[in-house]
């Protein structure tokens, strides 16, 4: 077998490995791996980009914070619409996962294991991850739902044609269609409160502070120290949303 | 509205395990089941008509005409569940003038326009415009009006300009294959890209969509030419309609090799989501997917078309089986779209638990509007037929 070597010498096999090798070195470090925020993009610009934190050891299950949301943003009553909720899990001796959210937890819980069977048992409040790499805002076909450049994943009701296929997109399952309106309803992060300087509502009510919302532009804000200090994690990691709500304390049973 | 939340409180009650409380209702309903399914009917009709155009397959000839008017006929519908599905309808025209670029669904408008004005109605024209001409001065009043329109006032049947014409119809079909292709595939793409929901976000998705409409478009022309032939009480051309079996026979295999693939790999792989697919595939789609998709529109077909390859029965026996094929294809492929759009929102994303779909008879979303949007292109078709009959026009044979 005779090689032709005029073509590819070892010169320039050294000389191509060390432009690649060199290349991929020198712009992973202009890029720093983002540890904390592993799930997300790089904050945009020098505003505000918001994201949210709740830790589940904190939370009691009140279920206050989605029922503050109804009251606060004139949410159907009905139990097929949330913008926020609260689920039960019990993970009982046998290994068998319960989930329960009777009225997204507006009314409270009702432990249906009895004691001894439960291995354990925490609760998850749900909403808008208010993702960065939203499916929602990249399925509209119409470019009504869209995201702000603070983070907030918002919805034009003039504009949505009520297609529905945000609402499939949505992995966390965090869409409906408003049934009397027609087009789609999400959390808005009570935007028109942040406006005025108050939190979400759901935040404000929280009796425990379980739930943490803040600036992940700001270095100081709680929402940064909340990450630092806790091993948090988000839903569904390996769909790479972008989701900027993260969990202290996220047990693998939750999705 | 009232009987809305009704239906979801019935619905709540029958919620096995959990489901995210969004996830009670059911989004996308049998108007989107009907999508699919007439989108595909179009693409397979058309993919008949360009096998005797393209493919120079002459034995194919009766059912040329009849192909193009079946597409164009479905086609003229397909956006109509689409719309009618829509919360706001009245704003579907936004799509069309702001798309929104990364969407799958923003395209569809475009896609859909192009197949029809570029595709659909060029071919025809260009395949009809001398018969027009010359049906216009054989006709009287209204009609004759009317092919003077539909001819746009052209006059000219000289050989020259019906050789042009059957060069941009060859064109135009050329052009067809690839737009067919486009739009079923893209059809799937809209489903297949949802990577939220394992059951559609697969790969394969738009490629089992586009051979699945083959095989519809093809059993539904296959059906129609039968029984208009009966109507007609004119006897069949049994060649071409064994030829029509044969490439149905062979769409069907890729079909179902496709379909196969994608069950094998999902069960080889059995991700996250499987426990959750494999309890709803057993549970509330085991009727649908297995007897009505699998062995009533898939096996038994197969069986039968791929019997007939090697034996023959005698005509009139083999016209019959023909005519059941293509009713059991035609059914199946329309669960293969049920099974996709319903059964792809019975389980909770969370995969802890199944929701359940109800339809009732009446309303926007019930049996009796689907089947008025099934029945509408038949009425559109019977128009067609009467007003551009394939077997009036004088033959031309479309080598160029």
């Amino acid at each position: 077998m005779t090689q032709d070597k005029s073509k590819f010498s070892r010169r320039d096999f050294f000389k191509a490995g060390t432009i690649i090798v060199g290349g991929i070195t020198v712009t992973s470090a202009l890029a720093p791996f983002d540890g904390v925020l592993f799930a997300t993009e790089p904050p945009k610009g020098e505003g505000k980009w918001y994201g949210i934190g709740i830790d589940i050891n904190k939370c009691i299950g009140c279920g206050k914070c989605a029922n503050a949301c109804k009251l606060e943003n004139n949410v159907p009553k009905a139990p097929f619409y949330f913008r926020s909720w609260v689920e039960q899990y019990t993970i009982k001796n046998d290994g068998t996962i319960i989930v329960e959210s009777p009225n997204g937890g507006i009314d409270g819980f009702k432990q249906s294991v009895p004691d001894n069977e439960i291995f354990k048992s925490f609760f998850v409040p749900k909403m808008c991850n208010h993702c960065a790499k939203s499916p929602c805002v990249q399925v509209c076909p119409v470019g009504a739902t869209f995201e702000t450049p603070e983070g907030i994943v918002l919805v034009d009701e003039n504009y949505c044609i009520g297609c529905r296929y945000c609402v499939q997109a949505c992995p966390y399952g965090c869409r409906y269609i408003h049934p009397e309106k027609g087009t789609v309803d999400k959390c808005t992060l009570c935007i028109h409160r942040l406006k005025k300087g108050l939190q979400p509502a759901c935040f404000e009510i929280c009796p425990t502070e379980a739930r943490i919302f803040g600036d992940l532009n700001d270095p100081k804000s709680k929402l940064n120290y909340f990450l630092k200090n806790h091993t948090c994690m988000v839903i569904k990691p390996h769909l790479n949303t972008g989701s900027k709500l993260f969990y202290n304390a996220l047990s693998p049973e939750v999705r | 509205m009232e009987d809305h939340l009704q239906n979801l409180y019935e619905v709540l009650s029958k919620v096995e395990g959990y489901v995210y409380p969004n996830e009670i209702e059911l989004n996308w309903s049998i108007l989107i089941v009907l999508y699919p399914y007439i989108t595909g009917l179009v693409a397979g009709a058309f993919i008949l008509a360009s096998l005797e155009r393209i493919f120079k397959l002459r034995i194919l000839k009766p059912t040329y005409g009849l192909a193009l008017l079946t597409a164009l006929a479905f086609m003229l519908v397909a956006t109509m569940p689409l719309i009618s599905h829509l919360g706001k309808p009245f704003r579907a025209y936004e799509i069309m003038i702001t798309p929104h670029l990364s969407s799958a669904m923003a395209i569809f408008g475009f896609v859909y326009l192009w197949y029809l004005m570029v595709v659909l109605l060029l071919e025809i024209w260009f395949d009809y415009r001398r018969d027009m001409v010359i049906w216009a001065n054989e006709t009287k009043g209204f009609k004759r009006f009317l092919y003077k329109v539909l001819s746009l006032w052209t006059t000219d049947i000289s050989p020259k300009a019906v050789a042009l014409d059957n060069k941009l119809g060859y064109i135009v079909t050329v052009i067809g294959i690839p737009s067919a292709f486009l739009l079923h595939g893209y059809v799937g793409f809209i489903f297949g890209s949802i990577k939220a929901n394992p059951w559609w976000s697969t790969v394969l998705m738009p490629v089992i969509f586009l051979f699945s409409a083959m095989v519809s478009g093809i059993a539904l022309v296959m059906l129609i030419y039968i029984l208009l032939t009966k109507i007609r009480k004119l006897s069949i051309d049994m060649a071409c309609l064994d030829m029509i079996a044969k490439y149905l026979f062979y769409f069907l295999i890729i079909d179902f090799a496709l379909e196969g693939l994608d069950q094998i790999h999902r069960i080889y792989e059995a991700e996250e989501s499987f426990e959750a697919l494999h309890k709803l595939v057993f549970g509330k789609l085991f009727f649908t997917l297995f007897f009505m998709q699998g062995l009533f529109g898939t096996i038994l077909p197969l069986l039968t078309l791929g019997t007939f390859q090697f034996y023959k029965p005698k005509e009139q026996i083999r016209k019959r089986i023909y005519l059941v094929v293509a009713s059991l294809i035609l059914v199946g492929i329309f669960f293969m779209r049920w099974n996709v759009v319903i059964g792809g929102q019975l389980f909770s994303k969370s995969f802890y638990g199944y929701t359940s779909f109800k339809i009732g008879l009446i309303g926007a979303e019930g049996y009796l509007m689907a089947s008025i949007w099934l029945i509408i292109p038949f009425i559109i078709l019977a128009f067609l037929l009467w007003l551009l009959p394939p077997w009036k026009k004088i033959e031309v044979d479309h080598e160029i």
